[in-house]
């Protein structure tokens, strides 16, 4: 239910949103693609989902592979640049295209500015809501607890901290219980938990001792690979804790089984 | 020392089942984190110091040889002696030729990660002089023959269980009913040692947190006071720094002193400030007969001008791995060199070569908690994927990971080719997981199902039941005669909700 907006979308009625939704919510769960196109439509964006979409290239990126991160950054670019926004129900994919793309292209090129250009109207999904959009409300209900984890990419890179905390907080039965230390690392770290399983691992069974220890029955995060690492924990460890992208709460679609639940 | 950065993987999986080490790390969790967040938020202008400690240092390494030339000018004018050492091995002979020049026996040391860089204990020691560890963290791991594993808190991976034992093995006059179960009874034991070795000593030797320029003046900052009497009480004192070390005025020194203690342990300043500046002057009461001042290189000239230069803005505060999810599980041992953490995961690869040190940069999360704590505003991360890229062009590092990246790049680049391997992997996938929505093991994914359980896709990809979606409602929408819709599609591809 959006109230004051950006400056930026006040003349338009309808903004076009172009979906980034990433390639794990793409592959693993795209029940959370569906929800981002539910909250962007409630919002009154027109939501477009360009199908030459693959991933952001951060595996690429971050593994010091530039030439191959530059070539997907040129597709994502091309195949987004035309819509008035890019919205991602990631921080951390997010964070690549706002951030890093530009990072990519010498100075003074063509691509450096399609670049910097695509980085103005990218947003993670919860901030776009609320600071673009000026969504105060989801009209969502949720009866439950839940915690909240600040993936670090959204939190460090782009400031999104209260945001999903202002949204969760209108939701209708839900309370929210605040874990300790909800601003480190879960120890996921895209490629990191595979190269060094045992680090990732001591890291995220912290992580999870802070989410038992709030009370809470459900686990939310803004990240999809963050919270399949810290699920696929809780249910090794016998944990039964459901685990979901705020983007299925914030749209009312949390019916379905969470996150590595077997389907009802 | 020895260097183990490549055996980084083994020395983790010890650390992790290393019950003892657990339980010290801890210490590093709770002992920083709080006090530092505290000392920020209490002084309104922190994140302006943090910009203004930044520019300083950007503007020193800008005109590093001015500012070098000026300090050596105003060091030589006040009576001491600048020696530049451009390796490792030029500063141990130099420092070695000091001692030798005085008849030296003994050495006292305060804290100085650049000894350690250089090695300076064991050198001296094969060489006849006797180096005494002042700095009480320093003291122990040198009774222990162990190297550091912090740049602040040199025996932060010891319990002072640990400490008490090691001070009863060492400490022959001991009376065994004596209390050594706090670190306050640990610290005067070994005031009670240290003491004798301060008179004792013929030279001391310390580090500096700061080479000033505009007054010759070497500042250190310590807690323990074991930097003055180091410095004041022997024939010579020696001043071992690295270049990057400069900074133009006091003025300087006074603004980044504001951010240093508080980013380290969180005090607003540390209990000891120490400026020297030459030798003792005619009418002094005391202080040291010679000073001299040894200043390292040892590869951070390479630095300047390359992607690494902002790493040369470090005050060693240690605030990165105070705040770093890898080393609170691991410590600073594992790192296998002198510098741990994300700092050292940064300049590591610099001084001893990313061959030797491929592991450092690659351990990382990329949270970017280190980087929102550094008072100096060094893109930590951002460095890492720089030594990243550079292993990646050598063809360093493992195989396997390189080539599943180049992979999945292969595919991520050709939309149509993604579109089939995702949807191939969605439906085996769902397949071997079956009915109960994750796997426990896995092919090709061992490193993710040793420890967690792996979620498998809950339908066919996105993209798939978008278009049968937009299919559909296409469908329905011809059916209502509603043309045009073609038409809006922006690019290429673009499917119109």
């Amino acid at each position: 239910m959006p109230s004051e907006r950006d400056p930026a979308v006040a003349g338009t009625t309808q903004p076009r949103v172009g979906l980034f939704v990433t390639c794990l919510v793409d592959l693993m769960r795209p029940e959370i693609g569906f929800a981002t196109v539910k909250l962007l439509e409630q919002a009154g964006c027109s939501v477009e989902v360009p199908e030459s979409q693959t991933c952001c290239g951060q595996p690429a990126y971050n593994s010091g592979d530039r030439a191959d991160a530059r070539a997907i950054a040129q597709n994502v670019i091309a195949a987004f640049e035309a819509y008035d926004f890019v919205v991602v129900p990631s921080g951390s994919c997010a964070g690549m295209i706002k951030l890093h793309y530009a990072e990519l292209f010498d100075e003074g090129t063509s691509w450096r500015a399609r670049a910097e250009s695509l980085s103005k109207k990218t947003f993670e999904l919860v901030s776009f809501l609320t600071d673009v959009m000026g969504v105060e409300t989801t009209g969502a209900r949720f009866a439950g607890t839940v915690t909240y984890h600040d993936s670090c990419s959204g939190l460090r890179e782009l400031g999104i901290r209260e945001q999903p905390r202002r949204l969760l907080a209108q939701v209708e039965g839900l309370e929210l219980k605040e874990m300790a230390q909800s601003d480190v690392c879960c120890g996921f770290g895209g490629t990191f938990c595979v190269k060094y399983p045992d680090i990732s691992n001591a890291i995220v069974e912290k992580k999870t001792a802070h989410i038992l220890a709030s009370g809470a029955t459900t686990l939310l995060a803004g990240d999809l690979g963050c919270l399949m690492n810290m699920a696929g924990k809780l249910q090794r460890q016998g944990r039964d804790i459901d685990v979901r992208h705020v983007a299925e709460v914030l749209a009312g679609m949390a019916d379905t089984p969470a996150i590595g639940k077997a389907k009802r | 020392m020895q260097i183990t950065s490549p055996a980084f993987k083994d020395n983790a999986a010890s650390a992790l089942n290393n019950k003892t080490l657990q339980k010290a790390l801890l210490n590093v969790e709770r002992g920083f984190i709080d006090k530092r967040a505290k000392a920020a938020a209490g002084l309104p202008e922190f994140e302006r110091l943090r910009d203004d400690a930044r520019d300083i240092k950007n503007h020193t390494l800008a005109h590093l040889d001015l500012y070098l030339d000026a300090y050596e000018r105003r060091v030589t004018a006040s009576g001491g002696h600048v020696h530049w050492a451009e390796t490792a091995e030029d500063a141990r002979a130099i420092i070695l030729d000091i001692c030798r020049s005085l008849k030296a026996k003994t050495i006292t040391k305060s804290k100085s990660m650049v000894a350690e860089e250089i090695d300076l204990n064991d050198y001296l020691e094969d060489h006849g002089v006797r180096p005494v560890e002042t700095d009480l963290g320093e003291y122990i791991i040198q009774i222990r023959h162990e190297p550091p594993s912090h740049i602040i808190a040199p025996a932060v991976h010891l319990t002072k269980e640990q400490v008490a034992d090691d001070f009863r093995r060492v400490h022959g006059h001991l009376d065994p009913k004596r209390n050594l179960d706090e670190p306050v009874t640990l610290l005067s034991e070994a005031r009670t040692v240290l003491r004798e070795q301060f008179l004792a000593a013929d030279v001391g030797l310390t580090g500096a947190n700061f080479l000033v320029a505009e007054t010759g003046t070497s500042v250190i900052v310590t807690n323990e006071g074991n930097g003055d009497l180091t410095q004041t009480l022997p024939k010579a004192h020696i001043v071992l720094a690295s270049i990057e070390k400069v900074v133009p005025t006091l003025d300087d020194v006074a603004k980044i002193m504001r951010v240093l203690a508080r980013s380290a342990t969180g005090q607003e300043m540390s209990v000891y400030t120490t400026f020297s500046t030459g030798p003792r002057r005619e009418g002094d009461l005391d202080g040291p007969g010679e000073y001299h001042v040894v200043i390292l290189d040892n590869g951070r000239t390479a630095m300047l001008g390359t992607e690494f230069q902002d790493m040369l803005r470090c005050i060693r505060c240690g605030a990165c791995m105070n705040h770093c999810p890898v080393y609170h599980a691991v410590g600073g041992h594992a790192y296998g060199w002198v510098y741990p953490g994300p700092m050292g995961a940064v300049l590591t690869p610099t001084l001893i070569g990313v061959d030797n040190s491929g592991h450092l940069p690659n351990a990382s999360t990329f949270c970017g908690r280190c980087e929102s704590v550094c008072p100096m505003r060094i893109p930590l991360p951002k460095m890492m994927r720089h030594w990243r890229e550079r292993e990646f062009e050598k063809h360093l590092g493992a195989a396997v990971p390189r080539v599943a990246v180049r992979l999945w790049a292969a595919f991520a680049r050709r939309p149509l080719l993604y579109r089939l391997m995702v949807g191939a992997a969605s439906t085996a996938m769902r397949l071997i997981g079956g009915k109960k929505g994750r796997l426990s093991s896995m092919l090709l994914a061992g490193g993710w199902v040793k420890h967690r359980d792996l979620a498998v896709p809950t339908g066919r990809t996105f993209i798939d039941q978008w278009k049968a979606r937009q299919d559909d409602r296409e469908a329905a929408g011809h059916a209502a005669a509603k043309p045009g819709h073609a038409a809006a599609k922006p690019g290429h591809a673009g499917a119109k909700h």
